[in-house]
C-alpha cells in the first residue's frame, strides 16, 4: 500500500504547532503529505507586535505564512477549503464531512491527522475534528485510514487516557522551530513570549515542542 | 496601523456619515481565554457588513478612544481603540490592541461591503 499522510485542520498554524515534527519525519521518508486547511485564521486576534496587519490584511498575511510553513516542510499539496475562521461549527456538519470525504477518496491516505473533536479547546478544532470523523465512519470499516487525533483540553488525559502515539521530533527541531516561525503574525505576541523562547531554545517550550502527541481514534467505541 | 490621532480619524468619521456605509464590529477576548484562565468566560461578537447609517460619528478620550455613530434608532459604540488607518481602499480601519499586540476591538467603515 502507497503512504500518503493526510493533514486536516483549521487554521493556518495549526499545523506547525502540533504536528509539524511528524509532518517533517514522513516527509523525510518521502512520502507525500497533503494539508487541508480550512480557513484563513481571518479573525485571528495576533497581528504581529508591533501590528503590522490588521482584520482585513490578515487572511492575506496567514496565506502567505502558511505557503511559508508549507516550503519549509516540504509540504507539497496545499489545499485551502475556504471557509471563515470562527465558523466551521455554524456550517452544515454532513456538507462539511463530505468535502472532506471527497478528497480523502481522491487521496487514499494510509493516515489521517487532525483535532479531537470534544478535547481541542477551540469550537473550529472540534468541528474539524468532528467532520473529519464522521467522513471516515461513513466509509466501510476495511476501507478505513488510520486517524491520529491532536488533543490539548484540560480533560484530555483523565478523559482519554494518555496519548498512544507519542512522537519524538527533535532531529527535526530546525524545520519545527522554522514552521512555527513562519506564522509570524501569531508567534509574535503569543502569550509566554514564545517568540523569545523559540529565539533561545528555552528547555521547557522545547520539552513541549519536541514531543507530538497523538490519540488513535477509536472507531469501534 | 497607526497610532489614533483623533482630529484625522474625526474627519473620516465626517467622511462616512449621512450615507449607506457597511460596517464591521467586533471585540473579543480570544478562543483560548476559559483555557489559560479557569476564571475567564471567552467572550466574543462581531457583525460583518450589516449597512447603516448614522448622521453623526464622534471619537472622544484621551487614548484608548471611544467612537459613538448616532443612528436614525440606536446606536453603534466602541471603546478601546488605539489604532487606525484608512486603508488603499478608502476604508476606515480602527482597531484595539492589548499589551502584546493582540487585537481587542476593532470597528470598520466602507462603502463597499468587505470580503
Amino acid at each position: 500500500m502507497n503512504k500518503h499522510l493526510l493533514v486536516i485542520f483549521p487554521h493556518p498554524d495549526d499545523e506547525s504547532f502540533g504536528a509539524s515534527g511528524t509532518i517533517a519525519h514522513y516527509r523525510r521518508e518521502g512520502i507525500p503529505v497533503t494539508y487541508v486547511c480550512a480557513t484563513l485564521g481571518e479573525m485571528g486576534r495576533g497581528m504581529g507586535n508591533p501590528p503590522f496587519a490588521n482584520r482585513e490584511t490578515l487572511p492575506q498575511i496567514r496565506k502567505k505564512e502558511l505557503e511559508e510553513a508549507c516550503r519549509v516542510l516540504d509540504i507539497q499539496d496545499l489545499r485551502l477549503l475556504g471557509l471563515r475562521d470562527k465558523t466551521l461549527e455554524f456550517e452544515d456538519l454532513d456538507e462539511l464531512a463530505d468535502r472532506i470525504g471527497a478528497i480523502i477518496q481522491e487521496i487514499d491516505p494510509h493516515l489521517i491527522m487532525t483535532f479531537y473533536p470534544g478535547y481541542s479547546v477551540h469550537p473550529d478544532h472540534d468541528t474539524c475534528g468532528a467532520a473529519v470523523i464522521r467522513a471516515v465512519e461513513k466509509m466501510p470499516a476495511d476501507k478505513r485510514p488510520t486517524v491520529h487525533c491532536v488533543a490539548f483540553s484540560k480533560n484530555c488525559v483523565d478523559e482519554l487516557g494518555k496519548a498512544d502515539v507519542v512522537r519524538d521530533v527533535s532531529d527535526v527541531e530546525d524545520k519545527k522551530v522554522a514552521a512555527i516561525k513562519a506564522h509570524r503574525s501569531q508567534v509574535e505576541g503569543y502569550r509566554g513570549g514564545l517568540k523569545e523562547k523559540l529565539d533561545n531554545k528555552d528547555p521547557e517550550t522545547m520539552r513541549w515542542l519536541l514531543k507530538e502527541r497523538f490519540w488513535t481514534y477509536r472507531f469501534d467505541r | 496601523m497607526d497610532p489614533i490621532v483623533p482630529d484625522r480619524i474625526q474627519k473620516e468619521l465626517d467622511r462616512f456619515s449621512k450615507q449607506d456605509v457597511y460596517i464591521h464590529l467586533e471585540t473579543t477576548n480570544g478562543a483560548y481565554a476559559s483555557h489559560h484562565d479557569e476564571k475567564a468566560i471567552n467572550v466574543g461578537a462581531y457583525i460583518r457588513n450589516a449597512r447603516i447609517q448614522y448622521s453623526r460619528g464622534k471619537i472622544r478620550g484621551d487614548g484608548p478612544y471611544r467612537v459613538g455613530l448616532k443612528m436614525e434608532s440606536g446606536w453603534v459604540y466602541a471603546e478601546g481603540l488605539t489604532h487606525g488607518e484608512v486603508d488603499p481602499k478608502g476604508r476606515l480601519l480602527l482597531a484595539g490592541h492589548n499589551r502584546e499586540g493582540k487585537l481587542t476591538v476593532a470597528l470598520q467603515l466602507s462603502f463597499e461591503p468587505f470580503e
